[in-house]
Formats: structure tokens, sequence, C-alpha cells
């Protein structure tokens, strides 16, 4: 049965907004934020180390990674697309930047060749799926492979550490007392808000991923933004590789494994929708922190983590599940 | 007609959030009878349809089938009460074949769980031979013709044991051959006791098929009458609540100079070797069956689809045009046949859909200028009519009407000079249709070039300055307004009349 084509009926705006509705309202728009006000509600009862800025710091610092990579992947799957190679692209540049820094070429054009790989990576996820017009799960779950591949040929498997510390501060350190990857983090969602609302990427993103043939019909170049769109998820990766890789002061190629997991339930959860057209960094915002506070209470409250897995599963797809709920 | 009542729906009444949709309305059918259910866009005749097959849940009122209350829980529910529906959008597995699709759901096992094919195709055999038509049952259903694959549907809801059929805007994407094979069947049907409930925007036929006719405006029953004691402006009146007096008004244009010059164009199978210029300040018609190259002629224009030859000239230059981008850079614009899949982005908003196609216009160094995106809004709804007047509201909330109002804003946006409309009042009320009609006459007044595709004669000859008609991928006549009718245009469609000597191969 389709429920598309219900005969729209006209909704008058002054009529009918009952105090149920509004609340409903309230609930849809922003329900992941009380959820994620609820859990930190029953952490802060459940542990007096919670609510600390010690441990708040912290979540925000282990929350930072999957934000960066969060971002991009709320724009590929606002497009309709999916990512699953980020973890590896996470990797690859990590170990990029680990052996530039390691042969004394300077922070800043590791990072600068970093970023440039991870842009790279996801344009060839770009270019196979709109020149070969292949679906972005297939492509990217062979890109995983292989980038998963080149990651572990570039030192031999071996993993790269012992990089100076000190000139990893910039990176790694604190600004004001806060994490500078927290800060970075921060600025770039805010950016990425910035670009998927106010700008015709952004537009074009949200357009391709509600109707391909509409977008194109409407003269967009479609193959052209997918592009885009890849190269973004790619830059984030790339800057995700940097922030690990400085946190470390390492690079291991087997760094990122199941990271694809988190930044598809940080999206999903902050409400982008998976069959595309509908998506917000604000959201994804939220879904990081949530996915952050999560791991964090459960270690906070002992729980082994053979149970952490399982839990965090479950309140995923019990996230997916509400959210479609509220969807009717 | 007397006798027990197949179905009768009393004092229906159902509220969405914010929205009465259907107050206190009643319907009933008799067994062989065909009932029409008319209204504009919005009217509520999906949602009353919609509660009778369970989609939807009734707020009040009371359902009888054979004179028995019932609370129809789902769709399923409703089929084992007799009561079937076929979409306006089909609903068939496009991979699967014909007797697939009819046994779906309720395969007949030979052991648990292996199902025993020659059970399925007979019993298919069955149900199609009942309604008399011949399809080939093994090959997947998406090579079959819209007008067959409808035929499908039926027979699987007549698998059902159907007693109530109900037919969604069954004819509007059939040719008139088909049309006319649909209702012989339908008139089969009823001859065995089936009633069924036909939903059509086209007047025309619900005189010729329906006994009865039921109007909705507003959520409300307006009236109901036999249609042997109705005429055709009361029903109108009684859709609109006001007269529409020409339907078709058509302005006198002044004839300008070369618009597009379309020479030798080929596409594999579909469009054979195809010349012919329009002009700015007309409106050029394209008429033909559902299948005959239109909309691939529009589309192959419009860079949508690859050619294999041909040149297109725009305003007299060649104009190499390899993607939309291209066409719509050239001044070309193309409001689609089907404005859900191809026309609008459902889930964004209003704006953003008017904002699509002008965005180089509306942003600067890729930022979006948002206070100019919506004055443009403003400026497209003040012009178009289009209601309810929320830029911000998504649009899939909007009536058929509307939202072809929306998709034809997006290309007054782009001030296009040459606009390719296919089928642009399909499925909308006779209130929208007007005002679109009107829209074209201005258009071509302001000395732009229409060209419209349709399928609805009327349409075409009361709207164009000039007709072109198409069969099987080529163009089979050049006909001017005065020498224009139904039958000419026919007959050039179907192949009964040849080609003219300048088409001919």
């Amino acid at each position: 049965m389709t429920t598309e084509n219900i005969e729209a009926p006209v909704r008058t705006e002054t009529s009918g907004t009952s105090t149920l509705s509004w609340l409903g309202q309230l609930l849809a728009r922003y329900g992941i934020v009380l959820a994620f006000l609820a859990l930190c509600l029953v952490l802060s009862f459940l542990s007096p180390y919670f609510l600390t800025t010690k441990n708040l710091l912290n979540v925000l610092l282990q929350a930072s990674i999957n934000l960066v990579i969060a971002i991009g992947m709320t724009f590929v799957i606002t497009s309709g697309g999916i990512d699953l190679s980020v973890g590896s692209i996470v990797a690859v540049a990590g170990m990029v930047m680990a052996d530039v820094v390691s042969r004394d070429m300077g922070l800043g054009l590791a990072v600068f060749l970093a970023l440039l790989v991870g842009t790279l990576c996801g344009w060839l996820n770009g270019m196979l799926i709109t020149r070969l017009r292949l679906p972005p799960f297939i492509v990217t779950l062979g890109t995983m492979s292989m980038l998963r591949g080149v990651a572990l040929i570039y030192n031999d498997g071996k993993p790269l550490y012992g990089l100076p510390q000190k000139d990893l501060k910039v990176i790694s350190g604190d600004l004001a007392s806060i994490p500078i990857p927290v800060i970075i983090a921060l600025v770039v969602a805010l950016l990425a808000h910035f670009v998927l609302r106010n700008t015709v990427i952004g537009e074009y993103t949200t357009a391709i991923g509600g109707n391909e043939e509409t977008a194109r019909l409407s003269g967009i170049d479609v193959r052209r933004f997918k592009v885009i769109i890849y190269s973004i998820s790619g830059l984030m990766c790339g800057l995700a590789g940097v922030i690990l890789t400085a946190r470390l002061s390492a690079a291991e190629p087997i760094a990122g494994v199941m990271y694809e997991l988190d930044a598809i339930a940080a999206t999903v959860m902050g409400g982008t929708s998976l069959t595309g057209g509908e998506g917000t960094v604000f959201g994804t915002i939220i879904g990081a922190l949530l996915m952050g506070v999560l791991r964090n209470g459960l270690n906070l409250l002992n729980i082994q983590s053979y149970y952490q897995q399982l839990v965090i599963g479950g309140v995923i797809v019990l996230a997916v599940a509400v959210d479609k709920l509220r969807k009717r | 007609m007397t006798g027990p009542l197949l179905l009768e729906m009393r004092g229906i009444t159902k509220i969405f959030p914010g929205v009465q949709a259907l107050s206190e309305v009643d319907f009933d059918l008799q067994p062989g009878e065909v009932h029409a259910l008319l209204g504009e866009n919005g009217a509520g005749k999906s949602t009353l349809m919609r509660i009778l097959f369970g989609v939807h849940q009734k707020d009040a009122g009371q359902i009888l089938v054979n004179g028995q209350e019932v609370a129809i829980r789902n769709p399923h529910h409703a089929q084992q009460l007799g009561i079937s529906m076929v979409h306006q959008e089909l609903n068939l597995v496009a991979s699967m074949n014909a007797a697939q699709n009819i046994a779906l759901g309720r395969e007949k096992y030979s052991l648990p769980g292996v199902i025993k094919w020659s059970a399925v195709y007979n019993e298919a055999q069955e149900h199609l031979a009942r309604l008399g038509v011949d399809i080939n049952m093994r090959v997947p259903v998406r090579h079959l013709s819209v007008a067959q694959q409808q035929m499908i549907e039926i027979a699987k809801a007549l698998s059902w044991n159907a007693k109530v059929l109900v037919m969604d805007e069954p004819t509007s994407a059939l040719t008139p051959h088909e049309i006319d094979q649909l209702f012989q069947l339908l008139n089969r049907l009823t001859t065995q006791g089936v009633g069924v409930v036909f939903i059509s925007h086209r007047m025309e036929e619900i005189f010729s098929l329906a006994h009865r006719v039921t109007v909705l405006r507003d959520g409300r029953k307006v009236a109901s009458w036999p249609v042997k004691e109705v005429g055709m402006n009361q029903l109108v009146q009684a859709m609109v609540g006001r007269s529409v007096n020409q339907l078709f008004p058509k302005v006198a244009t002044e004839r300008g100079g070369e618009a597009v010059r379309v020479e030798g164009l080929q596409r594999h199978h579909v469009l054979r070797n195809i010349s012919f210029t329009a002009y700015q300040g007309e409106i050029l018609g394209i008429a033909g069956l559902v299948g005959s190259g239109r909309t691939e002629l529009a589309r192959a224009i419009f860079g949508a689809d690859p050619i294999d030859a041909g040149t297109i000239y725009i305003k007299g230059k060649p104009a190499p045009i390899r993607s939309p981008q291209q066409a719509i850079r050239r001044g070309l614009g193309f409001l689609t046949e089907d404005r859900k899949t191809q026309g609008l982005v459902l889930v964004m908003t209003m704006e953003s859909n008017l904002a699509l196609p002008v965005y180089d216009l509306l942003s600067r160094f890729g930022v979006i200028r948002r206070e100019k995106r919506r004055q443009l809004a403003a400026e497209t709804i003040e012009r178009l009519k289009i209601r309810p007047p929320l830029p911000d509201r998504q649009a899939r909330y909007f009536s058929g009407g509307n939202q072809q109002k929306v998709v034809l804003g997006k290309w007054l946006a782009r001030e296009t000079d040459i606009l390719i409309f296919d089928e642009p009042t399909r499925g909308i009320d006779v209130g929208a249709k007007a005002e679109v009609h009107q829209l074209m006459n201005d258009l071509a007044r302001a000395g732009k070039c229409v060209i419209m595709i349709s399928s609805e004669l009327p349409e075409i000859l009361n709207m164009s300055d000039r007709i072109l008609v198409m069969r099987e991928g080529r163009l089979v006549a050049e006909l001017s307004r005065q020498e224009a009718s139904q039958e000419l245009v026919m007959e050039y469609a179907t192949g009964v009349r040849a080609p003219t000597g300048e088409m001919q191969p």
C-alpha cells in the first residue's frame, strides 16, 4: 500500500492545534534532544562522577572523531547514499599523516596531505558511483576493503608510532582547558550546518536525496554534486584521521574499524532519513553526543564491554524505530 | 434498480490533524451498478475510498456490506469482505509475471512451502479469461503496457471474489482504444453482479459508463443523481460550487520567429526521423496514443535522454543539448508528465521546489540568498494562486492541482522562452485546469513558445494553434487549428489514415 498519494487535506493553520498535537510536534522535532537530556539526567543520578567537568570534556573528546565522520555521513545519507568506507579512509589518512610527520616534513604539510588523501578517497567513491552507475552500498563496501588494504600495505601492516608528541599538541592539546579536537569538531559542525542549510551544495544534496530524477530535470548536474558530496565525506574522514593520529601520537593500519557503524548511527538517530532528502547537522551533533554519553555512561556504571555492545546496538535500533513511529 | 445494497456507507466522518476531511458522507452501491464518484482534488474522494478499503479508520459513521455492519480493519480485511481497489498508481511487482502477481500472498502449495506452479498459472488463466483478455503470463509485468498491467490488477482484485471494485482514475494513462476495452470489461463485470465505484475527472467517461454519480466537495456530499437525469454543466457546477463557463478559453496570439527547430531526430526504436519547427507566440499541440513517442520526443529535446542522430536549433542556431542543464541554459523548460516522480521533490518545501532550477540566480558564491528566494516564492504564489499560500510547507502536502502549479512555477521563475508541457492538466481538477490553460495562453501571448503534449483530445483541439500527430515514434501529420477534428487526429494517431505527404518516411 502506498501512503504517499494520500489526497492531501488542506491543513488550516488556525484550527486543530490541541495540546496533544503541540506536544507531538515538539517530540517530533526535538525527540532526540529530549532523549539525550533524559539520558544525561538518569546518568547524573546513577553516577556522581558523570556531571563533573572532567568527565563531560572527556565525553566530548571521545565523541569528536565520530562527530566529524558523522557530519560527512550526514551529507551522504541526505543525498540518498551511504558511505561504508569511512573507517578505512580514516586509517589511510592517519598513516599518511604519521608518515609525513615522522619524516620531519612539517606538521602543516602532514595535515594537508592527510586531508587531501582523504578527499581523494571520497572523490574515488563518488567517481565509481556516478561513472559506473553502481549503488553506493556496493562501491563503498568495495573501497572499504580496498582502502583497508592500502593502509595495511603502506607500512607492511605495522603501525607508525613514536611521533613527536610535543608537535602534535597543536591538534591534540587543550585551548583554554577545552580539548582542541572538540573545538575543531564544533567549528566543522557549524560550518557544515551552514553549508547544508544555506548553500547551493546543501540544497542540491537534499534535492538529490529527495528525488534524483526531479533534480536532474531541474538542471542540476547530479553526477558532479554526488562526487562533491562523497569528497566531503572523504575530507571529513581525513580530518578524523588527523585528530586520531595526533591524539595517539601513532597511526595504526587497523584504526577506524567499525567507525561506519557509529557514524551511521549518530546520523540516523539525529533524524536524517536513510531514504534521503531529509537531514540536519544539528540532529547529527545530538546523535553523536548521545552515542558518546551512552558509551561513557556504560563505562561509568562498570558495565562489561560485551554487554555494552548489546546495549548500544539495541539503542540504535530503538531510536530509529521510534523515529519511524513518530513520522507516521 | 432495487434489491439489497452491496455496500452502504452512512454518515462517514474523518478528521485529520487540523482538517475535517469528511463530514457525514453517505454513499451506497447496488449490485451490477457503476457509481461514479466525482469531486475536485482534495474533495475527499480518495479519503472516503481509503476508509472503505481499511487504509484509514473512520471517526464516525457506519459501513454495511450486504446489509451487515462491518468494521474494516485493514486492506486485507477489506479484500476478505469482497472489496477490492485498483489504484491510480498500479501495485504490481514489476519483476514478476502476471500469474505470480495475481497469486501473490495466496499461492497454492504442493508440499508445505513449496509452490504448486501449475495451480498458480491455471488460476491466473481462469481469472484473465473471465475478463476476456489475453495476456502473456510468462513475462515480467514491466514489459507489458499500462493497460495490460491494469487488467492484471483487476484480475487480481477479482481473484479475491470481489463484489465491490473501486477504480481510482483508471483511464488517466490509457489510450482511447484501451479505455473502450476497459469499459467493455467493466460492463461485463456488472452483468455478473459486481458493483463498481468509478473515480474519474473525465466527464464524458462518467456519462458513457456510470449509472449514478455522486459529487463531493470540501469533504461533504453535495449531490447524487442518476446519470440520465443530470447534465455536464450541473455536475461541474456541483463540483466547483460555481459555474465554469469556458473550460478551454483560447486566445488568439501572433506567431513570431522560429523558437525550436528539430531536424532528423532519431532515438533507437523510439524516435524515427522527426523534424518540425515550433514558433514563438504559439501553442504547438502534440497528439498521439500513449507510447507513440511524445514524451520521448520531449525528453530528447530537453536532453534528458540521449539521441542517436539529429540536430536541434534554438532560435535558428544549432544547439547541441546533452543534458537538462544545457537545455535550461538555452532557455528550455520541461513540465514532466508525472509531477510526483519527476516534477517535485516531495519532501522539500514549496519554496525550495520553486527555486530548484534557478539557484544560479538566487545565490552568490554558492550561498543561497534567502530573502531573494522568499521573494520569488511570494511572487509565484501570487501569480499562480497556489493554495494554501505557505512557502515552508512540504510539496507533498499540496493537492494535485496546486502541486502542478508549483511545477509550473519552477519554469516561470526561470523565465524560460520555450516550454514543453507534458500532460499539464492530468489528474487535476476543473478549476486548476482552467487556470493552467489561462497561463499557457498568457505565455503564448507574451511571445513564449509552448509545446503541449496531451492525451485529452478536447484539450489539444481547443488550446493548440497547430497540432502534430505522432504514431510509433514518427510524426504522421501536421494539422492547423482550423482543419483539426477529434476524428481526424484519431485517424492519424491510430494509423487508419496514412501519414500526410511531407511526413512520409
